[in-house]
C-alpha cells in the first residue's frame, strides 16, 4: 500500500511512484524541511496516508507536531509567501490523480478553492477585515468561475442561507466582524464550499468558538459532507470532536505519523503510547471523576533535534522494553496491526497488548 | 458619522484660537515681559531708521499701548470683520479675512498667503505623488522579496534619502540640471499661464523633496506589507485559488495602507504651511519663503499669519484622515 | 487567627455582585448604556475546595474572577472575604489581602515580563509585600519552583526559555509565593496541549492537598472543570444559572441552558455517536449583554421558555440538596411554575431536539457510562 522502504530517503531526492493511485487522496512519504537560521525544522517527516470521497479523516496531534504544516502542503500554501520561499518538500500528494508536489504553483492553484478548500481556525482573522462577507464569498466563487457579479452573489447568498446564516440576503453585505464567531464560521465554511470542493480540510475549525457553538459547527459540516460527498479532513487537537466526526484517525508526533486507523480502533484499541498518554491525558466528561489524570511526562519534542530513534522514545514509559536500545537507535517503521490499523513502534504485539489491557484501559 | 465631525471641527476650531493664542502670546507678550516698550516693539514693525510720527502710527495702530488680551482680541476681530490702519497721510484698508498688516511692506498678510498658496500646493501636490508611486511600489517590492538585491538596493537608497538634506540634493540637482545642463528652468510660472513650463520648473523641487519623502514611506510601507502578509487573512486569500498579484495588490496592501494614509495626512499638512527649506532653495515663491522672509525681517504680522495657515492645515488634513480611516477601514466607528 | 473557629464560614461570600461598564456615545459623550458583564450574582467559596466556574464567552466569568480578586472595581454587590468586606477597600486597604489572594491566568506568556529572569518574576511578591522568607529569598523562590516541578537550577533562566506548559508552572509559583488561601485561576490550562494541560490539572491537585488551598478555576472546558470541580457554577449573560455539587450538575443537570451546554461537549468515545439520544442543539447566539432579554436571560434559546420566562426572573433556589438552579421549568424536577403550560413561539425553533427531551419528563437524564 504505502511505501514505507522509502521512508529514510533524503529530502531532495523524492521516490516517485510510476502510477496514480486509485484512492481520491494520497500521501505518500511527504516531507516538508523549513531551513531556518537554528537549523532545518523537519515540520513533516515522511508521512502517509489516503482518504476516500465521502469519508473524513482526523489528524490528531499537539502544536509542533506537523499536523497543520501537512494541511498547507496539501493545499499548495506552505510555499507560498516569505516562509515558503525556501522550504524544502518531498515526497507525493496525489488528488484525483494528479500529482501536486511536482506540479507546478500555477496549476496547484487552480486547484486551490475549487477542487480543494480549507476552514482556518480563527474565522476573524482568516477574513479580510475591509471587505464585506458577501465580496469575498463572490471573489471566491468568481476566481474559478467565468460569472458576473450578480450571479456569484446570488450564489453567496444561495450557500449563506444553506450554512444557516438567518437573512443571508442581509447578511451578505455585512463585514466580517458585525458577525459572531459562530457565523463567521459558517460563513468561512460557505467560502469554502462556494465551488463545491471534492476535498475540505478543517484546521482546527471549532477551537476558537464556544462548545454549543462548536457543536453547531460539526454539525453543519457532518451534514455537509452528506451533501456534497467531499472527503474531510479534520485537523484538531481534541479527541473528542474526532470522535464525534472521523471516519479514520491519524496521530502526529514529532511530524510522522505514530498510529492511523479506523476511529473505532484507535479509541478501543489504540497501540502507541503516545497515542495511550492522549487518552490518559483527558478529563472525560462521561465518566465520573477519577482521582488522577495520566499525562505524558515531558515536553513534545523540538523539530530540529528530533530525537533519534523513536522520536517519543524519551516521554514514553515503555522505551526500555524492546531489547538493545532499539527504540534510541532506529526509527520504528508504520506497521500494519490489522484492517487498516497501523502503528510505528518497536514494541512486539504482545506487549502493547498486554499493556493497554492491563495497565492503560482499567485506568480510562 | 456626521456627530464626529462636528465634534472633531469644534474641536478643531478651540485649537486653532489656542494656537493663535500661544503665537500671539510668544510674539507680543513675551517681549513685553523681557522689558520692550511699546514704542521699542513699534519700531520693529517698521524698517530701518524709523521716524517718530511713524512709530506712533504703528503703536496706535496696533493698540500696543493696550493691554495685550485686548490686542488679540482686535486680532481675532480683524480676522472675522476686517480693520482699517490709519498710516498718516492714507488709511489701508485690511479686508476681510485680515490676518494682520505688514508695516514694513506695506502689504496686508492675508491676500499674500492665498497668493503664495498656490505655489505651495503645487510644490507638495505633485512632490507627493512621485513619493507615493515611488515609495510604495519600492516598499511592496521589498517586502515581497526581503533580503533580495532589490530589498537592499532599494532601503540603501532610502536611508541615503533620509539623510541626506535637501539643501544638499536639491542644490546638487540645481547646479547639475539646471545651470549645467540646462534642462529645467528656475523661474516659477503658474500652471493656469503655462503648465509646461510650471512642471518644467517644479520638477527638480518634486524630486528633491520626494526624494525625502519616498525614502521614509518606502520603509513604512515595507514593514506594514511584511506584516499584512503574514496575516491570516492573507492565508485564505491564497486558499481561494487567487492569483499572488491579487493577493498582493487586493488583500495585502489595502490592509497595509491604512497606516499610511495617516502619515500621509500630517505630512500634506504640514507641507502646505510651507516647505521652508525646499522653496528657499529652490527660489520658489511659496508660503515657506514668505515666512523665512518674514523671520529674517522680524517682521511680526506675516509670522502670525503663517503659523496659524500652518496649524489650520495640519488641523484639516487630521481630520480628514479620520474620516478616510473610517472609509477604508469598516471597523473603526468614528464616535 | 482561630482557623478552626472559621472552618464552617466560608472564605468568600459574594452577595448581589454587579459590574456594568459603560458606553458612551454622541456629541458629549453621555453614558448611553451599559455592558452587564456581571449583572448580580450570589455565592460562596467553601474553605478547601475548588469551585468552578464555566459558560461561554461573553458570560461574565472571566470579570467575575476578576472582581473576586478585586483586581476590579464592583459597580454593585458586596464581597466578604474572611468574614472581612473587601468590596471597595483602596489599594493601600487591599494590601493585605493580596497576599491571600492570587491569580493565575490563561496566557502564561503574556503575564510573565520577558526581561526578567524567572527568579525575578517569583520573588515579586516578596518584595512587593515587603517580606523576607525563612532562609532568604533565593532558597524560598527555589523550594517553590521545585514545589511546581521546575528545576531549581533554572532560577537565572528568562520566560522564553521555557515551554507553554513550564510558563504555567512559573505563573503558579509565583502565586504560591506569599501562602495565599485563596487562587483564582482564570483558564489555567486552555492555552495547554493536551498532554501538558493533564500535567498542569494534576499539579493544582497536588498542591491544594498538600497547601490546603482552596480555587476558583475559571474555564470554558467543562471537561477540565468537571475534573477538578467539588461544586460547579454556570453562567450565562452575567447570571449564575446554576450552583451545584459536581456530580450532580453532570448527572441531572436542572437548568436547561446547562443540560444544553453539556450535551454539546464532544464525548472522546465514537459508539456514543450513534446513541446521541440526549443531544440539545441551541440555535443562534447568545444575546447581548447590552441589553440582555427580559426575565429568565435564558428564555429567547430554551425550548421550555413560557410566558413566567419572559416576564418574570426566576431566582437561584436550592431545589434539591447541593443543587441551586433559577429556572422556572427546571429538567429533573417538578416544575416550579406548572399553571403556564403554553410554550412561547420561539421556543418551538429554540433547539433541536431528540423527543424525550422535549417534554420534561422527571428522569430523563442520560445513561452515564
Amino acid at each position: 500500500m504505502t511505501d514505507l522502504s522509502k521512508t529514510g530517503a533524503a529530502v531532495g531526492e523524492p521516490v516517485r511512484a510510476a502510477e496514480a493511485p486509485e484512492t481520491f487522496l494520497e500521501v505518500r512519504d511527504l516531507k516538508v524541511h523549513f531551513p531556518t537560521d537554528d537549523g532545518l525544522v523537519k515540520s513533516v517527516d515522511g508521512l502517509s496516508f489516503q482518504l476516500e470521497k465521502g469519508q473524513t479523516l482526523g489528524i490528531v496531534g499537539e502544536s509542533g507536531s506537523g499536523k497543520s504544516v501537512t494541511s498547507l502542503a496539501v493545499m499548495g500554501l506552505h510555499r507560498l509567501g516569505n516562509r515558503g520561499k525556501n522550504v524544502q518538500m518531498s515526497g507525493e500528494i496525489w488528488l484525483d490523480g494528479k500529482e501536486l508536489v511536482s506540479a507546478s504553483p500555477d496549476e496547484v492553484r487552480r486547484l486551490r478553492g475549487r477542487q480543494m478548500a480549507m476552514i482556518f481556525q480563527d474565522p476573524l482573522s482568516a477574513m479580510h477585515p475591509y471587505y464585506t462577507v458577501g465580496s469575498q464569498i463572490v471573489e471566491a466563487y468568481r476566481v474559478h468561475h467565468d460569472v458576473d457579479k450578480k450571479t456569484a452573489r446570488k450564489r453567496a447568498v444561495e450557500l449563506l442561507d444553506r450554512v444557516g446564516i438567518p437573512e443571508p440576503n442581509k447578511r451578505v453585505d455585512s463585514y466580517p466582524h458585525e458577525f459572531s464567531g459562530g457565523m463567521r464560521q459558517r460563513a468561512m465554511i460557505a467560502m469554502a464550499l462556494v465551488n463545491n470542493p471534492e476535498l475540505l480540510i478543517a484546521d482546527e475549525p471549532t477551537t476558537a468558538l464556544d462548545v454549543t457553538v462548536q457543536a453547531q459547527i460539526l454539525d453543519l459540516i457532518r451534514d455537509l459532507q452528506k451533501e456534497f460527498g467531499s472527503a474531510v479532513i479534520i485537523i484538531t487537537h481534541d479527541l473528542g470532536v474526532v470522535a464525534e466526526i472521523a471516519d479514520d484517525i491519524l496521530v502526529m508526533y514529532g511530524g510522522r505519523c505514530v498510529e492511523r486507523g479506523p476511529v473505532d480502533k484507535i479509541f478501543y484499541e489504540p497501540q502507541h503510547p503516545y497515542t495511550w498518554g492522549l487518552l490518559g491525558s483527558m478529563p472525560r466528561i462521561d465518566r465520573e471523576q477519577t482521582d488522577r489524570l495520566i499525562p505524558v511526562k515531558g515536553q513534545p519534542p523540538s523539530l530540529i533535534n528530533v530525537p533519534s530513534g523513536c522520536a517519543f522514545n524519551p516521554r514514553c514509559p515503555y522505551a526500555d522494553i524492546p531489547k538493545g536500545g532499539i527504540t534510541r537507535t532506529e526509527r520504528p517503521e508504520l506497521r500494519e496491526v490489522g484492517g487498516r490499523h497501523f502503528t510505528a513502534c518497536h514494541l512486539s504485539q504482545e506487549d502493547r497488548t498486554r499493556i493497554w489491557t492491563e495497565e492503560i484501559a482499567p485506568k480510562l | 458619522m456626521i456627530s464626529y465631525i462636528i465634534r472633531r471641527t469644534i474641536a478643531a476650531v478651540i485649537l486653532l484660537l489656542v494656537v493663535t493664542a500661544v503665537t500671539f502670546g510668544i510674539f507680543f507678550l513675551l517681549p513685553r515681559l523681557a522689558g520692550q516698550t511699546p514704542d521699542q516693539l513699534a519700531a520693529q514693525y517698521i524698517g530701518k531708521n524709523p521716524s517718530p510720527e511713524d512709530i506712533a502710527a504703528v503703536k496706535a495702530n496696533l493698540g500696543l499701548d493696550k493691554a495685550v488680551y485686548e490686542q488679540y482680541w482686535d486680532f481675532i476681530k480683524g480676522i472675522v470683520s476686517g480693520a482699517t490702519y490709519n498710516l498718516g497721510p492714507t488709511t489701508a484698508k485690511c479686508e476681510v479675512p485680515c490676518f494682520g498688516y505688514s508695516f514694513k511692506n506695506h502689504t496686508e498678510v492675508w491676500p499674500q498667503l492665498v497668493d503664495r498658496l498656490p505655489v505651495t500646493a503645487s510644490l507638495a501636490a505633485g512632490a507627493a505623488v512621485l513619493w507615493l508611486l515611488s515609495g510604495v511600489a519600492a516598499g511592496v517590492i521589498s517586502a515581497l522579496k526581503p533580503g533580495s538585491v532589490f530589498d537592499r538596493t532599494a532601503m540603501g537608497v532610502a536611508l541615503a534619502g533620509v539623510s541626506l538634506p535637501m539643501f544638499f540634493t536639491g542644490q546638487l540637482a540645481l547646479l547639475v540640471f539646471s545651470y549645467q545642463l540646462d534642462i529645467f528652468g528656475r523661474t516659477y510660472v503658474p500652471f493656469t499661464e503655462n503648465p509646461s513650463q510650471w512642471a518644467n520648473t517644479l520638477f527638480l523641487p518634486w524630486c528633491s523633496l520626494a526624494l525625502l519623502y519616498s525614502a521614509i514611506y518606502a520603509r513604512l510601507t515595507r514593514s506594514g506589507m511584511l506584516e499584512t502578509m503574514s496575516e491570516d487573512f492573507i492565508r485564505t486569500a491564497r486558499a481561494k485559488g487567487l492569483k499572488e498579484r491579487k493577493v498582493v495588490l487586493k488583500h495585502g496592501l489595502r490592509a497595509a495602507l491604512t497606516p499610511i494614509v495617516t502619515v500621509f495626512g500630517m505630512d500634506i499638512g504640514l507641507l502646505l504651511g510651507g516647505a521652508v527649506i525646499t522653496e528657499s532653495v529652490f527660489s520658489l515663491p511659496g508660503i515657506g519663503q514668505y515666512a523665512v522672509q518674514a523671520i529674517t525681517d522680524n517682521d511680526l504680522p506675516p509670522i502670525l499669519g503663517v503659523t496659524l495657515l500652518a496649524a489650520f492645515f495640519v488641523v484639516l488634513c487630521n481630520l480628514v484622515v479620520d474620516v478616510l480611516y473610517a472609509t477604508v477601514d469598516p471597523r473603526v466607528r468614528l464616535s | 487567627m482561630a482557623e478552626t473557629t472559621d472552618d464552617d464560614k466560608p472564605l468568600l461570600k459574594v452577595e448581589g455582585l454587579v459590574k456594568h461598564f459603560p458606553i458612551k456615545k454622541g456629541l458629549l459623550q453621555r453614558q448611553a448604556g451599559a455592558v452587564k458583564a456581571v449583572d448580580g450574582i450570589d455565592f460562596e467559596v467553601r474553605r478547601g475546595e475548588t469551585l468552578g466556574v464555566v459558560g461561554e464567552s461573553g458570560c461574565g466569568k472571566s470579570t467575575m474572577g476578576r472582581l473576586i480578586t478585586r483586581l476590579l472595581e464592583p459597580t454593585g454587590g458586596k464581597i466578604e472575604f474572611d468574614g472581612k468586606d473587601i468590596t471597595h477597600l483602596s489599594t493601600g486597604g487591599m494590601r493585605p489581602f493580596r497576599r491571600d489572594v492570587q491569580m493565575i491566568f490563561q496566557d502564561p506568556y503574556g503575564s510573565l515580563n520577558p526581561r526578567h529572569t524567572i527568579g525575578t518574576i517569583i520573588s515579586a511578591p516578596f518584595r512587593l509585600q515587603g517580606v523576607e522568607p525563612e532562609g532568604g529569598v533565593k532558597k524560598e523562590v527555589q523550594r517553590l519552583m521545585g514545589l511546581v516541578g521546575l528545576s531549581p537550577e533554572h532560577y537565572n533562566r528568562y520566560p522564553h526559555e521555557f515551554s507553554g506548559g513550564q510558563r504555567q508552572r512559573i505563573g503558579i509559583a509565583r502565586a504560591l509565593a506569599l501562602n495565599p488561601k485563596l487562587v483564582v485561576a482564570d483558564e489555567p490550562v486552555s492555552a495547554l496541549d493536551v498532554s501538558i494541560q493533564a500535567q498542569v490539572v494534576n499539579l493544582l491537585d497536588d498542591l491544594q492537598e498538600e497547601l490546603g488551598l482552596t480555587y476558583v478555576i475559571i474555564a470554558h472546558d467543562l471537561s477540565v472543570v468537571r475534573h477538578v470541580s467539588d461544586r460547579i457554577a454556570v453562567m450565562y449573560l452575567g447570571k449564575i444559572v446554576e450552583l451545584a455539587d459536581g456530580g450532580k450538575l453532570y448527572e441531572s443537570p436542572m437548568h436547561p441552558y446547562t443540560k444544553a451546554l453539556l450535551s454539546a461537549v464532544p464525548i472522546p468515545d465514537p459508539r456514543r455517536r450513534s446513541a446521541k439520544s440526549e443531544r440539545i442543539l441551541l440555535k443562534g447566539d447568545v444575546p447581548s449583554p447590552i441589553s440582555p432579554p427580559s426575565g429568565c436571560r435564558f428564555h429567547t434559546r430554551c425550548w421550555k421558555a413560557t410566558e413566567i420566562c419572559k416576564t418574570t426572573e426566576p431566582p437561584l433556589l436550592q431545589l434539591r440538596p447541593g443543587q441551586q438552579v433559577a429556572c422556572h421549568h427546571p429538567e429533573n424536577f417538578e416544575d416550579q411554575a406548572p399553571q403556564d403550560t403554553t410554550l412561547l413561539a420561539a421556543a418551538k425553533e429554540a433547539a433541536e431536539l431528540v423527543p424525550e427531551a422535549e417534554r420534561p419528563a422527571k428522569t430523563d437524564d442520560g445513561d452515564e457510562a
